[in-house]
């Protein structure tokens, strides 16, 4: 198909907090000079910027990425900012991917920026512009209600208790106390920790839910031969995709994300996987709320439709099981500032590939990984699979 | 990777309340009004009539609610309006306990997603349930709507108040 082979070769972050005393600006800053740290490169070798952001709502700041553009080493360099929603953070390594595997760039780097806690008094105020003005809003929605129906369509077309889903947000939240930058790690949580939390809108509790956070992560993204020249340990990108769904959610079977399959068919093919479940050693989808993890393990094919929180009881996705499942401790221990969250997940994937994930470490060093994350009008799926 | 970590500082809220930090505010003054559109301002019609109504595609033959001018799927017009009951199944439903700025709520909001009868399998709206006891709500469960009495009603998706159990 006549596409250059595309690497990442540096990552690097801020620490996620619920309320950053740094502008968004000052956070992308962060993490880009990071990203460059790592693999000792400087701004002058970077040929091209991808700068993602979510919603310019949160920050109130119309063209936010632009805006912040100067931190993420913006100046004077081909610019361009993907938006995705929720499916941002992933979807930046595919436009860094692209950028370089179109010939075009050789190096390139990847910044994802969220500040949540500028919105007052909840990001909520700024989210719920998602639905529909004139079918939905005027009965007063809340952002939780589409997760909790979402949530209660998959737990019921399988007979799942609370119970079954409370195990990721344990596990997550336990992963993550091994993760410098995490936000809510906690070693010692319990499942009764999590069903004992307040229930917001039934099924979905507190404990069940990512906070808002504040954070900022990078990658450094380039062709083969900048890769070779920079790092003995380049982490491939052997496959990308991404899928949109209808935006009449209402109309969508909710038990099932569709989107993630097609996005995950998608980065197989061009990847050469044919099974995904032996050929994938390692997984961070995305896990914005406990129920969305195992919904999206079953769209990217790891699970039979209803057995990801089987497999989640038996220990499979533990970072010492079968199939590590969120060893950063995903969104729900380390933190959900939207873009930053997603691009934080294939940071993740090219520390573990790398034998780099310090006290996280899934054991019998992983060859291939799958991070993805989801978005839009929760619409979307963007996938990328990562390989050494 | 510790190394690869930058430090933030984290605000707590005392920092606010003790005046330690400095900070700007804002309050937007942006308002909308949106035209309903071509489907849409038809649906919001007949609900002013009292009556649901979806759109069949000629080509693929499926009916929508909400009613569209194009069908997604098959990307051609469509201009056949069909009526629907004002009956449905409920497809699924949460029970809400919170505001959206998560100011807590005694009795719980019941959001649902409704099938309505007369309309494509899955083809359902977004509208909350009454006059039922929140434990009492299931998954396929049986419900009509509850209208505004036309005098009230202005054609708007509120002109039905709710759904309740058939
Ligand atoms: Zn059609």
């Amino acid at each position: 198909m006549g596409r250059n082979r595309v690497a990442i070769v540096g990552a690097g972050m801020t620490k996620f907090v619920r309320r950053a005393q740094e502008t968004a600006k000052e956070l992308a800053w962060k993490a880009a000079s990071k990203a460059l740290e790592s693999c000792e490169l400087t701004l002058d070798d970077i040929d091209a910027v991808v700068v993602d952001t979510a919603p310019d709502a949160f920050d109130g700041i119309h063209m936010n990425a632009e805006y912040l553009s100067d931190g993420a080493g913006g100046w004077g360099k081909p610019v361009i900012r993907g938006y995705v929603g929720g499916g941002t953070g992933v979807f930046a390594a595919i436009q860094g991917w692209y950028h370089v595997a179109s010939g075009l760039f050789d190096t390139v780097l990847v910044v994802c920026e969220e500040k949540m806690s500028s919105c007052q008094p909840h990001p909520q105020g700024a989210f719920l512009t998602i639905f529909d003005h004139t079918t939905e809003r005027p009965l007063k929605p809340n952002l939780l209600w589409i997760f909790a129906l979402e949530m209660n369509a998959y737990m019921s077309r399988y007979g799942l208790s609370k119970k079954d889903i409370a195990l990721v947000a344990v596990k997550n939240k336990r992963n993550a106390a091994d993760h410098p930058a995490a936000l809510l790690g906690d070693p010692d949580i319990t499942v009764e920790d999590i069903l004992n939390t307040e229930v917001l809108a039934w099924p979905v509790q507190r404990g069940d839910v990512s906070p808002i956070s504040d954070g900022a992560v990078a990658l450094v993204m380039c062709a083969e031969h900048v890769a070779r020249r920079v790092t003995d340990k380049p982490v491939w990108v052997e496959g990308v995709g991404w899928s949109l769904d209808t935006a009449y959610w209402t109309n969508r079977d909710l038990s099932y994300p569709t989107y993630v399959e097609e996005a995950a068919r998608m980065a197989y093919k061009m990847a050469g996987i044919t099974e995904p479940r032996k050929q994938i050693h390692i997984a961070e989808p995305y896990d914005p709320f406990d129920y969305k993890e195992l919904h999206h393990l079953e769209g990217l094919l790891l699970f039979d439709k209803g057995k990801a929180p089987e497999a989640t009881a038996l220990g499979i996705t533990q970072r010492d099981g079968d199939l590590p499942v969120c060893p950063s401790g995903g969104l729900l221990g380390v933190g959900n500032p939207i873009a930053a969250a997603g691009l934080m997940k294939v940071a993740e994937i090219f520390w573990q590939l790398r034998g780099e994930a310090g006290a996280r470490q899934v054991p019998g060093q992983p060859k291939r990984g799958v991070a993805q994350a989801w978005g839009d009008l929760m619409q979307v799926g963007t996938v990328i699979v990562l390989g050494i | 990777m510790k190394e690869h970590v930058y430090e933030t500082v984290y605000l707590r809220e005392k920092d606010f309340q003790e005046g330690r930090v400095l900070f700007e505010t804002w309050d937007p003054n942006a308002r909308y009004a949106w035209d309903a559109g071509i489907a849409i301002g038809r649906f919001l019609q007949e609900l002013k009539a009292g009556r649901l109504v979806g759109t069949r595609c000629a080509n693929c033959g499926r009916v929508m609610v909400p009613p569209r001018m194009f069908c997604e799927h098959c990307f051609v017009p469509i201009d056949e309006f069909v009526p629907l009951e004002d009956t449905g199944t409920v497809i699924t439903f949460s029970l809400c306990y919170v505001t959206w700025d998560m100011v807590r709520i005694e009795e719980p909001q019941i959001p649902a997603v409704i099938g309505i009868d007369g309309a494509s399998p899955g083809m359902g709206i977004m509208h909350l349930l009454g006059e039922v006891d929140p434990k009492a709500v299931k998954i396929g469960m049986r419900v009509a709507a509850v209208w505004k009495p036309p005098e009230e009603r202005e054609g708007a998706i509120t002109d039905i108040l709710y759904f309740k159990p058939l």
